[in-house]
């Protein structure tokens, strides 16, 4: 799916030159850091968007993975939260820690 | 109370030495200390495993393990707890997770020691990614429950 509204412009992997509150930091981590083949991108701010939309504009066609875990600036969030500019988003699998 | 992610082998059982020598609040207060070390297996799901790679979110990690202890202490009365993870590169029988708990009475010791290890197996960011002894890679999807019941 892909979130019209918020395509482009978008940088990946840190070659970003805009300053942290214009954008909006996005972090991927484990397996899906892998499977994406990055670890994280940096999206324009353009308004209130919630954290699913945040990953429609930064994987444009790709599925969000059912049974993917979201946290907004480290603690842990629905996909329906909204963000702000500023905000560090990232998306994750199931923790497997202990 | 202290989390603290680590980077390389320790020693659960001299940690618990060294943290409770230092802690001028037990002499004398302590009536039980619940333990709980977590080590690695050398098998998994039918496989063996002859070592693993543990990734973390730095930041949110501890954030998560403070959230929980702190969940822990508005619950049960304690006296102070101990929380060590291991990141990086482990091999069997290698400690992953000390979690322990003081407390004046082993009701409250054994309930929080419980709570914070399994808020943690379901909530800290860690990851698990297996070496198997086919040379193959897997991450490990999900932990399995901790109570019957789950």
């Amino acid at each position: 799916m892909r979130h019209l509204s918020f395509n482009y412009p978008y940088f990946r992997n840190g070659v970003h030159v805009m300053s942290n509150k214009a954008s909006i930091k996005v972090r991927y981590f484990a397996s899906l850091k892998e499977n994406l083949g990055r670890s994280e991108d940096h999206l324009v701010y353009t308004g209130l968007m919630t954290v699913r939309e945040i990953w429609c504009s930064a994987n444009p066609g790709q599925p969000l993975p059912c049974n993917i875990l979201a946290a907004v600036n480290m603690d842990y969030v629905d996909l329906d939260s909204l963000i702000e500019a500023g905000d560090e988003v990232a998306f994750f699998p199931p923790v497997t820690g202990g | 109370m202290a989390v603290m992610v680590v980077q390389g082998n320790f020693d659960p059982w001299q940690e618990i030495q060294a943290y409770q020598n230092a802690a001028d609040c037990l002499p004398g207060t302590v009536g039980a200390t619940s333990v709980f070390v977590g080590t690695m297996r050398d098998f998994n799901a039918g496989n063996a495993v002859k070592g693993m790679t543990l990734e973390y979110y730095p930041g949110m990690t501890e954030r998560q393990l403070e959230k929980i202890v702190a969940e822990a202490r508005r619950q049960w009365r304690l006296l102070d707890s101990l929380v060590m993870h291991r990141v990086g590169d482990i091999l069997p029988n290698d400690p992953i997770v000390l979690v322990a708990v003081w407390a004046a009475h082993r009701g409250d010791a054994f309930d929080a020691s419980r709570y914070i290890m399994e808020a943690l197996k379901s909530r800290a960011p860690f990851w698990k990614k297996e070496r198997l002894d086919s040379g193959d890679e897997c991450w490990v999807a999900e932990n399995t429950k901790g109570y019957k019941s789950d």
